[in-house]
């Protein structure tokens, strides 16, 4: 008995936690993964660096070379050829060529991702290392597309006859050990790696449900890096002398889905002044307790061609926001409700629970319309809630985040959002807009940076000038990091977790 | 003894069918589209569109009449096939394996701790009955009792994975994961537990045919072990039948605040990405679990009390 405490007491004073394995790096998220399927749970291979794409990205969206060295365009952008790295060796030891590259992605290209939006014509290898795909009318972002999780090259031993995944077998510095879905996924360094192979020998990634679990999971020692923390839970991780919390803007941005043929929403004023209501500094500050990411416009400043740099901030303009709802018919009630007709200005606002800070945010704008006079009703819902009522019209007001840089070309996402005369399943809705849809189609086969720079700040000016949509803040991707981790760093496309980059500190407190 | 197993056994199918079909009709009454349901599980919330759900549409044919598909899972089930998760396309069977595996796990060593620690404080209790040990051990018990179980489990949390760093604070990835979620469990079902233990050695303790053991010379131990154990174990275990019901309660709420992969946790997500084929999975084993627990108790009765046995 009295060897067993002085044992527990040991541990509890040794340097490291016992919570803490030496050889392997632990890794939180809130994603529960189900399959080995790129086109559904891929961001999880591409971030393990399981799989990889024949393009990567750099922090800045520029694209950079992968399992594809070289590439190029030809027949006025109809034709790309990319040049395939050579000595790379997938996880089952099949080399990577041009055929096991066509056989991926003519998989990829039947479902549902974005190279199903592609005007693809054909796949073909041209030689051992060699692949052609001709497309039926120029597309710009193929590139970015191309390194998209949902584009990842698995070896053709990775699908059955029906090509679906049996066992993933990519090209990365780890492969998968154990797959216990939806909760826990290892990988182990694999030894044949055509780049540096990894330090870490083992990274094991764990579904964490809840936001504060996972804080403390890393106060706890027991996870290494806790991706998409809640806002509640960073000054509590601030003040732990064994975890570092790291800031980094990501190109989604918080904003309000507005239903335009909705009588209440479909005046521009109304919707100017619903914007000039909001504020955006004390969200910011209050409730994401991160300051700055004010939005001004959808677009982040990440995103360059796309953003207008010269546009002012947007400031809180509640006296001015009233003068415009006035000037719509609306009176202030004895209840400090606005009136029109006898009709009290009332909006419901659907967000979902998919992202921790929503809700809170939600319940915030919530406050701030009340003291305009409106009276919005907030409900909760599952993400496919906004989608199905975008189609079925039952959306009136709805809070989301929208990921631009989910390929590193965000035109991919602004045709899925304003393509369809200006409206999208996750863009605008109800608004009639031809300019807009236009520019983006003319977008696809651009050559010349200057006009595409300049159709792409048309498109921004036209955001910002008719608001379908209203902007509310660029999101900051928060992520607790154990002290004992060294050479973290953040993508900010999300595509990798760089853990291959990794290591230990030799004492792991 | 036969009769008895029989008896469970029609009672095991009849659950099957029944909680199989009211989780059908319940998720048909549910509102929402469960096409762009399913598409949010698969794809998650930044690629569900209208596009992702009539993919997943047509290729679960869900536009079929609702009285098809239940048809086609009842033959199916009648086939001991459970048929596939419409999110992960995997086969349901082989998830609720391996989710049940772990709540299995969870409970078993809860059930097993718990009766290390009722057994002794009971007995002790009854021992010296109206004692302070006994009126210590009603005080602790009445705490534990009147929190709610994960009152319980965030304080266990706070002191051995935040403070001391010893025990890890969620999740699954090895046998030091089940220490804290089990004894939690296991601390809520001892504070009622060890009440019935100890009134129940205690009513032993005052009977008559106790007393005569002691009387011709028995030691104490000598007669608890040949008098007192087996006539005291009886309403114990019969206890703990009825406890069950409050454990598997216990266990969804233990499993989701320690993010423990078991069936109560699946059951919850099922429900959330309208995956029918798994929450009637996920309904029908937590449902045989019942029977089946409820088979042992009957069955451990049977062995414990010779008057049963003889009854038949």
């Amino acid at each position: 008995m009295r060897f067993l405490l002085l044992l527990l007491l040991a541990t509890m004073l040794a340097a490291c936690s016992p919570n803490q394995d030496p050889h392997q790096l632990s890794i939180s998220g809130p994603f529960e993964f189900t399959s080995q399927d790129p086109s559904r749970d891929g961001y999880l291979y591409t971030r393990l660096q399981v799989a990889e794409t024949l393009l990567e990205v750099d922090a800045q969206g520029q694209l950079l070379p992968g399992l594809a060295t070289a590439w190029s365009q030809s027949d006025g952008g109809r034709v790309w050829r990319f040049t395939l790295r050579e000595g790379v060796r997938f996880h089952d030891a099949a080399p990577l060529n041009a055929a096991a590259v066509v056989q991926a992605l003519q998989v990829a290209q039947g479902k549902p991702g974005v190279l199903a939006a592609v005007p693809v014509e054909t796949f073909e290898a041209e030689s051992e290392h060699s692949l052609v795909v001709r497309l039926s009318r120029p597309y710009n972002p193929l590139g970015a597309v191309l390194a998209h999780y949902t584009t990842a090259i698995l070896s053709p031993a990775s699908y059955d006859a029906e090509g679906q995944i049996s066992r993933l077998q990519g090209t990365g510095p780890y492969q998968v050990e154990r797959f216990d879905p939806p909760h826990r996924l290892g990988v182990v360094r694999f030894a044949d790696y055509w780049g540096t192979p990894a330090t870490i020998e083992r990274a094991v990634y764990l579904t964490g449900h809840r936001a504060e679990s996972r804080a403390l999971q890393v106060m706890a020692g027991q996870t290494d890096i806790v991706y998409t923390l809640d806002p509640a839970s960073l000054d509590l991780l601030r003040r732990r002398d064994n975890v570092r919390v790291h800031s980094h803007t990501i190109p989604r941005t918080i904003q309000l889905k507005l239903n335009l043929d909705d009588p209440l929403l479909a005046e521009h004023d109304t919707r100017l002044a619903l914007s000039l209501a909001i504020d955006r500094s004390g969200l910011a500050n209050g409730v994401l307790r991160v300051p700055g990411g004010e939005a001004n416009q959808l677009v982040p400043p990440s995103l360059g061609d796309w953003h207008l740099n010269d546009l002012p901030a947007a400031q809180r303009d509640l006296s001015r926001a009233r003068a415009l709802l006035a000037g719509q018919g609306w009176q202030a009630g004895a209840d400090g409700l606005l009136q029109r007709n006898g009709a009290p200005f009332r909006l419901r606002l659907m967000t979902y629970a998919d992202r921790p800070e929503l809700f809170q945010l939600a319940t915030a704008i919530q406050a701030q319309w009340r003291e305009l006079g409106v009276d919005l009703q907030v409900s909760v819902v599952n993400s496919s809630d906004i989608p199905a009522g975008h189609h079925n019209g039952t959306l009136q007001v709805a809070l989301i985040a929208r990921n631009y840089g989910n390929i590193a070309d965000p035109l991919g996402l602004l045709l899925a959002d304003y393509g369809d005369g200006g409206n999208g399943d996750w863009g605008a809705m109800g608004w009639h807009n031809s300019e807009l849809p236009a520019l983006l189609v003319a977008q696809q086969g651009e050559r010349d940076a200057a006009r595409y720079h300049a159709r792409a700040q048309r498109v921004a000016q036209i955001l910002v000038a008719e608001l379908p949509l209203i902007p509310v803040l660029y999101y900051t991707q928060q992520t607790a990091v154990s002290a004992r981790v060294r050479g973290f760093s953040f993508d900010p496309y999300e595509r990798n977790y760089r853990i291959a980059e990794m290591s230990f500190s030799p004492c792991c407190n | 003894m036969l009769q008895l197993i029989l008896r469970r056994l029609l009672q095991a199918a009849f659950v099957t069918w029944s909680v199989g079909t009211l989780s059908f009709v319940l998720m048909r009454l549910l509102p929402g589209d469960m096409e762009f349901r399913i598409a949010a599980g698969r794809y998650g919330y930044d690629h569900v569109d209208l596009a992702a759900a009539e993919a997943v549409r047509a290729e679960l044919g869900l536009d079929r009449p609702g009285w098809q598909i239940y048809l086609q899972w009842l033959g199916d089930l009648l086939r001991f096939n459970l048929g596939d998760s419409l999110v992960s396309g995997l086969p349901v069977s082989h998830e609720i394996a391996h989710l049940l595996g772990h709540t299995l796990l969870l409970a078993g060593a809860a059930m097993l701790i718990a009766l290390l620690i009722a057994a002794p404080v009971g007995v002790w209790a009854a021992l010296r009955a109206g004692g302070w040990f006994d009126r210590l051990s009603l005080l602790v018990s009445a705490l534990l009792r009147a929190q709610p179980v994960f009152v319980i489990g965030l304080g266990l949390l706070l002191v051995f994975a935040l403070e001391w760093r010893m025990l890890p604070v969620a999740g699954f990835d090895g046998p030091r994961y089940l220490i804290l979620p089990a004894l939690t469990l296991a601390l809520a079902m001892a504070a009622v537990s060890s009440r019935v233990v100890r009134h129940s050695a205690a009513e032993v303790l005052r009977s008559a045919y106790f007393n005569f053991a002691r009387v011709k010379g028995l030691s104490l131990r000598q007669a608890l072990q040949r008098h007192g154990a087996r006539n005291a174990a009886l309403p114990v275990v019969v206890f703990l039948g009825i406890q069950l019901a409050s454990v598997i309660e216990g266990v969804v709420m233990i499993e989701s605040l320690f993010s423990w992969p078991g069936v109560g946790h699946g059951l919850a997500h099922a429900v959330f990405n309208r995956d029918v084929p798994m929450i009637q999975g996920a309904a029908m084993a937590l449902g045989l679990l019942f029977v089946a627990l409820n088979l042992l108790v009957d069955l451990a009765c049977h062995l414990i009390d010779p008057r049963q046995r003889s009854a038949h």
